[in-house]
């Protein structure tokens, strides 16, 4: 049997690159020996991917993108359909999971400097998924045609008709109409289903490629590369993917799983916060509810929008909205170029980073709760303070960066 | 030496060639992107679907806020009593726009009262941020506006105030007053939203 097989590999191998590929990137990829449990969370961002790929497929067997139908339709997936319930709160709580895994990966990479020489391209393309990922959690969010959904995206595509001058145009050549209606919905619906899954698949596919180029950093920022074994030419400090990590990510899915699982069985709504509770509302288009607020995972950025309440230096404070908005995404691409220190993880890294990062994750945290209140005074001068904390940690990095003090960084992993 | 040359000319060719051939594909590119583009613009069926509305009004008393759907976007009709009128000249320290300077209203609502009847008010309830519809708040200094609050508009999304002519409070994030619609009376009672000439009725 085992000779068959053998035989078959042998055909197809001299007709595809088949066992050459699973060297290269299973058997024979090596990846430094010292990974922690940071390292789980891009392996378990592939897994909710695969999740959201297969739900979404069977979602749309029983959804309908028509504006007069697609609340009833989620409905009847929800209650009509066998296991519709399971499968629909399978790929919400997907959603709001996979936020979950990429900013730990996120963190991650900032923590131990994963960004550094020679990662910039592979971060680059990282923030390339992480902006997909936004497009289409804000496309899947309209497609119940509910309360949040109409209103969320009704603030979302104002902020398209602010832009001087091509603003109002740009705004009715995406929505297909004057104002957001089935023509918007239909249209998200395509996007959400089918150019960004496209997009943000092969986007993937390129940042694991660019990854197995340059090689996986590691909590010591060691460059397992350089230190390679003279006859077998592999690197010392390293080993094989496969099995190791494989299996090491296997007991990582275990435990997302659990988690996972409990929470669809549990807390499928994560009380308002995964399913917000006036989405269970139909889109009414003349009220607008006493209370919106995006979904946990937009509420930071939402935070900032709205902290800008001056008109500044010929634009006014809306366009500034939008501006700090934006920026504070975008501004993570920066990063490789932002850090000027000599070594690249947290652990040689001198005090003022770790003052830094902390204060940068606490202001994050501050900003997203603020983010699902309602705008007091208060609030807006809280969110105003850290919306400048938030950009200080990046703004400043230069300079912090190079004056902290260090430790000297490992060539090797210790024993 | 006839051979490099003869590769040199070659590679200018080339070079031409290519430039030339990159170009005319470029311009195919644009040219099937163009329908394609196009199609995502509003439809025939989408623009047609603007026309105007015929608001009875005669049932709206004093204080009371009426919702009319035009294009989609709600409209509101408030009629304003004498208190609420005499307010709004108290407000326009605290306002942006106090005179409707900007162009958010047609020329006959650019008033005091932002209206063609001082009491009638005729405006889109559409925050000038980013696109929410504010609150009709008409109590006078709650506990979450503050004690200087005489009634008027909050937005929950985002925290804007109008006053109730629509004009905005300074130092929130919406930049400028409610819209006004072009809007006319049929009869005393009879309100048209969506035009200002007759003869669309």
């Amino acid at each position: 049997m085992s000779k068959r097989l053998a035989s078959l590999v042998d055909w197809i191998d001299a007709r595809f690159p088949l066992t050459s590929n699973w060297k290269a990137h299973l058997t024979e990829y090596y990846a430094p020996k010292n990974f922690n449990f940071w390292y789980y969370f891009g392996s378990l961002a592939m897994l909710v991917l695969v999740n959201q790929l297969l739900t979404g497929i069977f979602l749309t067997m029983n959804y309908k993108p028509d504006a007069s139908m697609a609340f009833a339709s989620v409905e009847y997936i929800m209650r009509d359909v066998d296991f519709g319930w399971l499968i629909r709160y399978m790929h919400s709580t997907g959603a709001s999971m996979f936020f979950v895994v990429v900013y730990l990966h996120m963190f991650r990479g900032m923590m131990y400097g994963s960004y550094r020489k020679p990662r910039e391209l592979l971060w680059l393309i990282g923030m390339g998924i992480f902006f997909m990922l936004m497009m289409l959690a804000f496309t899947g969010y309209i497609l119940p045609w509910g309360q949040m959904s109409y209103w969320g995206a009704q603030v979302i595509v104002s902020m398209i008709g602010a832009i001087p001058v091509i603003g109002e145009t740009l705004s009715n050549w995406l929505l297909g109409d004057f104002m957001l209606s089935d023509a918007a919905l239909n249209r998200f619906f395509a996007y959400h289903v089918v150019t960004l899954p496209v997009l943000l698949v092969t986007l993937v596919v390129v940042h694991i490629l660019a990854l197995h180029e340059v090689g996986s950093s590691n909590p010591d920022g060691i460059e397992i590369k350089k230190y390679k074994d003279p006859v077998t030419h592999i690197p010392v400090d390293g080993i094989p993917f496969h099995p190791y990590y494989t299996v090491k990510d296997i007991f990582g899915v275990i435990v997302f799983l659990i988690v996972f699982c409990a929470i669809i069985f549990f807390a499928p709504e994560m009380g308002g916060y995964f399913l917000e509770y006036n989405n269970f509302v139909p889109a009414n288009t003349l009220q607008t509810p006493d209370h919106i607020a995006p979904v946990w995972y937009f509420t930071p950025y939402y935070s900032m929008l709205r902290a800008v309440t001056i008109n500044f230096l010929w634009i006014d404070a809306k366009l500034w909205g939008i501006v700090l908005m934006g920026g504070s995404v975008a501004i993570f691409a920066l990063l490789p170029w932002l850090d000027r220190s000599p070594v690249k993880s947290i652990r040689y890294k001198g005090p003022i980073f770790k003052f830094a990062l902390t204060l940068f994750v606490i202001s994050v945290f501050v900003l997203g709760y603020l983010g699902t209140k309602s705008p007091t005074p208060l609030f807006t001068t809280l969110a105003q303070i850290f919306t400048v904390i938030y950009f200080a940690f990046f703004i400043l990095m230069p300079w912090y960066s190079k004056i902290d003090k260090t430790k000297p960084e490992p060539t090797r992993v210790k024993e | 030496m006839a051979d490099i040359e003869k590769k040199q000319e070659m590679n200018g060719r080339r070079r031409f060639l290519i430039a030339a051939t990159s170009i005319a594909g470029g311009i195919a590119g644009v040219a099937v992107a163009t329908p394609f583009m196009m199609s995502m613009m509003p439809s025939e069926r989408a623009k047609a679907a603007g026309a105007p509305v015929e608001v009875d009004i005669s049932k709206v008393e004093p204080g009371m806020l009426l919702l009319v759907e035009w294009r989609g976007k709600v409209v509101w009709v408030l009629n304003r009593t004498p208190e609420m009128l005499a307010d709004l000249k108290k407000l326009d320290s605290q306002v942006s726009d106090p005179k409707s300077e900007k162009d958010q209203q047609p020329k006959y609502a650019q008033n005091e009262t932002r209206s063609i009847k001082p009491a009638i008010l005729v405006v889109e309830g559409v925050c000038t941020h980013l696109g929410c519809s504010p609150v009709y708040r008409k109590d006078i200094a709650p506990a979450d506006l503050g004690a200087d609050w005489l009634g008027g508009f909050f937005c929950p999304c985002h925290g804007s105030k109008f006053d109730l002519a629509g004009r905005v409070y300074k130092s929130v994030p919406a930049p400028t007053n409610l819209v006004v619609p072009p809007h006319l009376y049929l009869s005393d009672t009879t309100l048209l939203i969506g035009s200002d000439r007759k003869e669309s009725a």
